[in-house]
Order: structure tokens, then C-alpha cells, then sequence
């Protein structure tokens, strides 16, 4: 297992994903010896895990079952530890297009937080390309780094621990691609540009409100990028379910098609409650939704 | 850092790049051929001076050629010296531009550049100098629009490729936006060294999405419908050829055939046989193809020794008979080639590990999905695109009913552009009504035996504790 590269079976060592089901999941380091809750029950690494096919599934010690994944950055996105808020899926796939990620592809990031982006862009640049990643907070920076290495990406990832407002990224014209996600992103416009390559490259910054929108793109026209462009996407997940509308009973109708004296059909029509109902099968959106994550700024910068 | 050293030549326009032109939001793909007329933005010219040049430069159009634009003519540069506060004396009379059309045709016939054209219009505008900052900046940028006769010229890439279509040609690639394509290569995990199918009829717009991703490590499989697989999207991708090796095709129609065929050998050994065994599987399948070059061999090694004998000859008729003999050897040839790529391609799904599935068509999607989900190996996410949520609906119910597949999503994406400028930011007056529907998910085992394993009996009773307790 890796986080770039599938494999077939679980071994020791490896990160697997456990789907309870309901989307719930959650992330293990499989161990020889170890053991996991869940509210299935019991999960013994040697027996249950060890040597199964991802993707089997697993009964637990209470007869319950669950699944286990091999793990990707999606799966990863949904069940990480947080220490800080988190890009999802829908942004970072919107992320990942836009900056033109893709295998051999030098990425600079910041902030690195919880590393649920970074797994992404990882995936994408693999197995030639790099990513910088700048975390100014130390902890951070060491959880993070000590999670790479768990998910043997470390070989792809360098991970500084400075103020990239301040210090930049601690690379200089290299970058294809730079992504800023801190609360001053046009602090740090300046050290984007000088990160990315000579001959240029896309950028984008993630911000939550307009103002922060607002002076992102004015440092950013400021500093000659081009192609100035800010957009949001919204996810929406549509719920299937099979539902009934009941039939309302109007009574017998005294203006219905030319009642025949004589005809059967339409006797009794009181006889019994008509409990008819028409039902489909459709969609219904979730009762709430996220409706804003961030602004995503992107921008090309020209060669200098 | 090897990267600093900047070789250039990897970024110039070579004779034969597919690139794509572009003006304003406006992007048209093409290839730069000497001596080829393009016709974009009802403007036409030729590209042959584009060659040399660096990607993303600028160009100006002067009766059919290009040259590169000197310096940037700068944003504001007509910095008005008078500014309105308000339009409340602003009277729409229809006479403010002192210019008639004709007068303006003559500027153009004149040769005259964009930039001046737009210089006499303002200076012909009586309200002009009424207006508002604001409202000045907005003609301005109007009137450079419809005047200014520049087109840059990009690199192709998925992002750039994707706008296109969604832009020009929406019928093309059934009306799949952007946003969308760049969450299904993402649903889809779509990485280097994955082995990947695709089943699209987008103009082979996600089939080079998914390349792109790929960058010609792993393998791709195109599962395509009818005769040939469309690829006209993914030639504007201009890939290397090394890309294309990792590219294989397998025709839809022999999908039972091919699952057919494997449960017959399925019982020798699958791994040792490897390279040895799908050709003899094809060469079943295509029964008449090899019968037809056995024949065809003894035939021609006859022909040979008979015009050896044949001491004079008429010279036309042997010339004849050895093109004829061409043809029918380099047809030999292809439908060797194209025997061995479906061999290939054979070869790579009957292992029925394939690491993701990725579907955009117009046809219904649940028979392909249901079709194709079993050349998947477990624990891997697939994505189906479509137009419309019904067919989705349907999907999602059958996989419910079927199990193998877990995590399953009926999602869509909403995306709104900003424009963003001191004191005028809002959302842009106009979005995109749709952009189509994902269904995405996880294959799992399908286990015949019944949950609730025997196991449960040997363990001993848990004792209640934390989720997390196991974790970190």
C-alpha cells in the first residue's frame, strides 16, 4: 500500500481504510498484534487484516462487518485527524485541474494543516514530480511530515517549517504550481511568484471571505499574473429514495363521464377508504448543506 | 537545481504542436501547419509565424499574419481626464457616437489597429466624458473586445481543453463541464501507474483527461461502441508518442465474449501464462482473421517463385502486381497490428483488476456500468457521468440491489464565477444552468458467504471501548 501506488493485499505496517457503512470511516496502521474497536465489535490485525484482500469484508467480534479500503486521498479527506479546518474533495478537484496537476508537476503549498490536499496533489504529481509544502506551526509541520512517511509519499514531499508570508517557500523557480491557503494570501503573492519557474505557471489561493478575495487579486495584478480568475463550486449530493405521494379521494364525482344507469363500474365507490398512492423513485437533497467553503482565486503567471 | 537552467525550447511553438488560440474567453484548438488558413473569431490568418515563438505569446493580427504584440498596451491607458459622478443628464438619443458605421469600416479598411480605432470611438463619444469612472472602464473594455484583433497561443492541457468544449461544443462532449470532469478524474483517483478504463463519447475529451493524470505511466483502456474509437479530443492534447503506447482499445460489443472466454481458461494457471495466453485467446475469437493469413502466406511465397521463373515480363504488370502486393501485405500488417493491440487489451482486462472505471457517454449508463464494473478489481472507486440524473437514479438502485460496491454517491456541482475589481466585485450575471451528474463509489468483494462468520463464537467478549483507542 501506498497512497500512489494500489496494491492487492493488506500488510503490516500499512494504513487501511474501515468503511462502517452510512459513510462513516475510519483510518488504521495495521499492526501484527493489534486490535481495533468499532461498534461491530473487534478487528485483530494478524487474523482479520493482515494477508486480506482490500476491499474484503470483515466480520467483527459482535457478527457486525465492515470493509477495508485501500487508501486513497479521498477516503483520507473523510476520515484524517483535523487539526485545522480542511480543503474537501469538490475543491481539490477543482484545485488540482485549474493549477494543471499531473505527473512531474513541482507544487509549492501553504499552509500545510492537516494534510488533506496535500495527499491529493501528491497522487497527482507521482512518480516525478515534488511538492514544497510550508506549515509555520511546528506541531503541524511534524505530524504532518511524520504522516507522509506512514503513507510512504515522504519521497515526493519536503515539508518546511517557516513563515511563508515572511520566508517564502524555500524554493525559487521551480514551481509549476503554487497554492496558498493562509489568512493573508497577498503577503505572500510575492514569494509564489518567485517559487514558480522562469517560464511561468498557475496559481490559486483559497479564501473563505471577499475582502481577503478582493486583496489576493490586487497583489496578484500587482505582481503580473494574468488570467485573473475567481470562482466557487458547490457540491450537491442527491439523496435516491423511493417515495409515495397518496392519491387524494375527491368523493364520487357527479360530473364524471356520462354515468349510465345500467353501468358496474362506478358502483361503491365509498365502499372503502381508497388508500391509492403514486410512487417513484427520486432524489432529495439533504436537509443542510455546506453552502460556501471558500473563494478559489487562480491566476497564470507569465514567463519573466 | 537543473530545473533553473531554463532550455526554452521545451516551451516554443514547433511546426506540427496541436495548440489552442485564444481571445478573451474564447478557445479554439488547432495544429500549427506551414501554409494552413484559420479562421477564429472571424478573423483568419495564417500560423506559420507563430513557429519559434514562446507558448502564451501574443499576438497581433494584420491582414492574415501574426506578429508578436511589442508591449503591453496597458489596461487604463486612456486615464480620462473627465469623469461624471452620476448619468442623471445622460440621454440615450442615439446620437452620442459622432462615427456612423461607415465611418468605422473605413478606420478598419485603413489597417488601423484596435487600440486606435477605440481611441477615435471615445473621442467621438459626446457622453463619453459623462460617464462614470466605472461606465468608462466598461465601454472601453466592450469596444477592445469587439476591435482589438489579438490571439494568444496557448498549450493544450485538460483544463484549457475542458473550457473549450464546454464553450464551443457542449453537444460534443454531453454538456460535461469543466468542474465536472475535474471532480470524476479525482472520484476516480485517476493516477500514473493505475491501469484505468474509460468508456466515453465525449470527442475523446475524458479519455486525454484521464492520459493527462496518467502521464504515460500505466495503462488506459478505451472501451469504445461501433467500429472505431473516437479520439479527436485526445490528438488536441498533443501528447508524446510514448503516451500513446500505454493507450489500448477494446470494442464493447466482444465484452461477453471476452468473459465468456475467460471462464474457460480461468482454470490454468493465470499468472505464468501471461504474455502467452491472450493471443491464442483473440486468435479464437477471430477465427477468420488468422485462417485468412494462412492461406494468403503460401499464396504469396508461390507468386514469388513464379515471377522468379517467369524469365521476361512486361515490367508494368510486375509493377503492378508488386504494389498490389504492397497493399495487401501492409494490410496484412495492419490487421496483424490491430489483432495483437485487441490481444493486448485482452490481455489486460480478462485479469479483471483493473484499478478504476470512468464513463461519460450518451448512452444509458447503467448497462455499461454494470458491464464493465466487473473487470474491477476490489477496493477500487468508479465514476458514471450523465446528462441527466434519472438514468443515475437507476444506477444507484441496481448497485444497491447487486452489492459489490460501497460509498455510493448521486452528486452534482454548482459553479459561480466571481468578477472581482475595486468596488464592483459580484458573481457573474450569468452561470452555467448544468453541468451533469456524477454517480461514484467503491467496488468491494462480493461474498457469497453469509455475514456473521463462525469466528464470532472464538472471541472472546469485547470489552467496550473508544473508536479511536487502536488509532495514531
Amino acid at each position: 500500500m501506498s497512497f500512489v501506488e494500489y496494491s492487492d493485499c493488506i500488510k503490516d505496517g500499512d494504513v487501511a481504510i474501515i468503511h462502517l457503512g452510512h459513510e462513516s470511516t475510519m483510518p488504521v496502521k495495521v499492526q501484527q498484534g493489534a486490535q481495533t474497536q468499532t461498534r461491530y465489535g473487534v478487528i485483530r490485525h494478524s487474523s482479520d487484516l493482515i494477508g486480506q484482500r482490500y476491499g474484503s469484508k470483515v466480520t467483527c467480534s459482535k457478527g457486525g462487518w465492515v470493509h477495508v479500503l485501500h487508501p486513497t486521498p479521498e477516503l483520507w479527506t473523510v476520515s484524517l485527524p483535523h487539526r485545522t479546518q480542511i480543503l474537501y474533495t469538490t475543491d481539490i478537484s477543482t484545485i488540482t485541474m485549474m493549477l494543471e496537476l499531473k505527473p512531474g508537476s513541482v507544487v509549492c503549498e501553504s499552509g500545510t494543516g492537516s494534510g488533506s490536499l496535500s495527499h491529493a496533489i501528491l497522487r497527482t504529481i507521482a512518480p516525478t514530480g515534488h511538492l514544497h509544502t510550508v506549515e509555520f506551526h511546528q506541531q503541524r509541520a511534524e505530524k504532518v511530515a511524520e504522516e507522509f512517511k506512514e503513507h510512504r509519499v515522504d519521497h515526493l514531499v519536503t515539508v518546511r517549517n517557516q513563515d511563508v508570508c515572511k520566508d517564502g517557500f524555500g524554493v525559487t523557480g521551480v514551481a509549476d504550481a503554487v497554492f496558498l491557503d493562509i489568512p493573508s494570501p497577498w503577503e505572500a503573492v510575492k514569494h509564489a511568484k518567485a517559487a514558480m519557474k522562469r517560464h511561468g505557471g498557475r496559481a490559486c489561493s483559497f479564501s473563505p471571505c471577499i475582502e481577503q478575495v478582493q486583496r489576493t487579486c490586487e497583489a496578484l495584478a500587482d505582481q503580473g499574473f494574468q488570467e485573473i480568475s475567481t470562482l466557487e463550486v458547490l457540491l450537491r449530493v442527491h439523496d435516491v429514495r423511493t417515495v409515495s405521494l397518496p392519491l387524494p379521494d375527491f368523493g364520487t364525482d357527479p360530473f364524471s363521464p356520462p354515468a349510465e344507469p345500467n353501468s358496474t363500474e362506478k358502483t361503491a365507490p365509498t365502499s372503502a377508504p381508497n388508500p391509492a398512492s403514486f410512487t417513484l423513485k427520486t432524489t432529495t437533497p439533504p436537509r443542510e448543506i455546506p453552502g460556501h467553503t471558500g473563494y478559489l482565486t487562480f491566476a497564470t503567471k507569465p514567463r519573466t | 537545481m537543473a530545473e533553473n537552467i531554463d532550455d526554452d525550447s521545451d516551451y516554443r511553438i514547433k511546426e506540427g504542436d496541436y495548440v489552442v488560440l485564444k481571445r478573451g474567453d474564447i478557445y479554439k484548438a488547432v495544429q500549427i501547419q506551414p501554409k494552413k488558413k484559420v479562421i477564429f473569431e472571424k478573423q483568419w490568418f495564417f500560423l506559420d509565424k507563430a513557429v519559434g515563438h514562446l507558448y502564451r505569446t501574443t499576438f497581433e493580427i494584420a491582414s492574415g499574419a501574426l506578429q508578436p504584440q511589442k508591449s503591453k498596451e496597458s489596461e487604463g491607458s486612456t486615464d480620462a481626464k473627465e469623469v461624471g459622478t452620476d448619468n442623471r443628464n445622460i440621454v440615450d438619443d442615439g446620437k452620442s457616437q459622432k462615427l456612423t458605421r461607415d465611418d468605422i469600416e473605413a478606420l478598419k479598411e485603413q489597417g488601423l489597429k484596435g487600440q486606435e480605432i477605440i481611441q477615435q470611438l471615445i473621442e467621438n463619444s459626446s457622453t463619453f466624458g459623462d460617464k462614470t469612472k466605472y461606465a468608462q472602464d466598461k465601454y472601453i473594455k466592450k469596444k477592445k473586445k469587439k476591435y482589438e484583433n489579438t490571439v494568444t497561443i496557448l498549450k493544450p492541457s485538460c483544463r484549457i481543453l475542458a473550457m473549450m468544449y464546454h464553450g464551443r461544443e457542449p453537444g460534443k462532449i454531453c454538456h460535461l463541464r469543466y468542474d465536472t470532469l475535474g471532480q470524476m478524474l479525482t472520484l476516480g483517483n485517476i493516477h500514473a501507474g493505475s491501469k484505468v478504463l474509460v468508456f466515453e463519447t465525449c470527442a475523446g475529451l475524458v479519455l486525454g483527461a484521464v492520459m493527462e493524470r496518467m502521464g504515460g505511466y500505466g495503462s488506459v483502456i478505451q472501451m469504445y461502441p461501433g467500429g472505431e474509437p473516437v479520439r479527436a479530443g485526445v490528438e488536441s492534447f498533443g501528447f508524446p508518442t510514448h503516451f500513446h503506447d500505454t493507450l489500448h482499445d477494446f470494442p464493447i460489443c466482444r465484452v461477453n465474449a471476452l468473459l465468456a472466454g475467460t471462464l474457460d481458461t480461468s482454470a490454468k494457471d493465470p499468472r505464468a501464462a501471461g504474455d502467452l495466453k491472450p493471443p491464442v485467446i483473440a486468435a479464437e475469437k477471430e477465427k477468420s482473421q488468422p485462417e485468412v493469413e494462412q492461406q494468403s502466406n503460401p499464396e504469396e511465397q508461390s507468386m514469388e517463385t513464379n515471377s522468379a521463373t517467369d524469365g521476361v515480363r512486361d515490367q508494368e504488370t510486375e509493377e503492378r502486381e508488386k504494389r498490389r502486393e504492397a497493399r495487401a501485405q501492409e494490410k496484412k500488417v495492419k490487421l496483424e497490428e490491430k489483432r495483437k493491440k485487441l490481444a493486448a487489451a485482452a490481455a489486460l482486462l480478462e485479469d479483471k483488476n483493473a484499478d478504476g472505471l470512468v464513463i461519460a457517454s450518451r448512452f444509458h449508463p447503467c448497462p455499461v456500468l454494470m458491464g464493465l464494473l466487473r473487470f474491477l478489481a476490489p477496493s477500487r472507486p468508479f465514476v458514471v457521468y450523465s446528462q441527466y440524473k434519472e438514468p443515475l437514479i437507476e444506477c444507484f438502485t441496481k448497485l444497491k440491489e447487486q452489492g459489490g460496491a460501497v460509498d455510493i454517491r448521486l452528486t452534482d456541482t454548482w459553479v459561480r464565477h466571481y468578477q472581482v475589481l475595486p468596488n464592483r466585485t459580484h458573481p457573474l450575471l450569468l452561470m452555467s444552468g448544468g453541468g451533469g451528474y456524477l454517480l461514484s463509489g467503491t467496488t468491494v468483494a462480493v461474498d457469497r458467504s453469509k455475514p456473521a462468520g463462525s469466528r464470532r463464537a472464538e472471541e472472546p467478549a469485547p470489552k467496550r471501548q473508544k473508536l479511536t483507542d487502536s488509532e495514531g
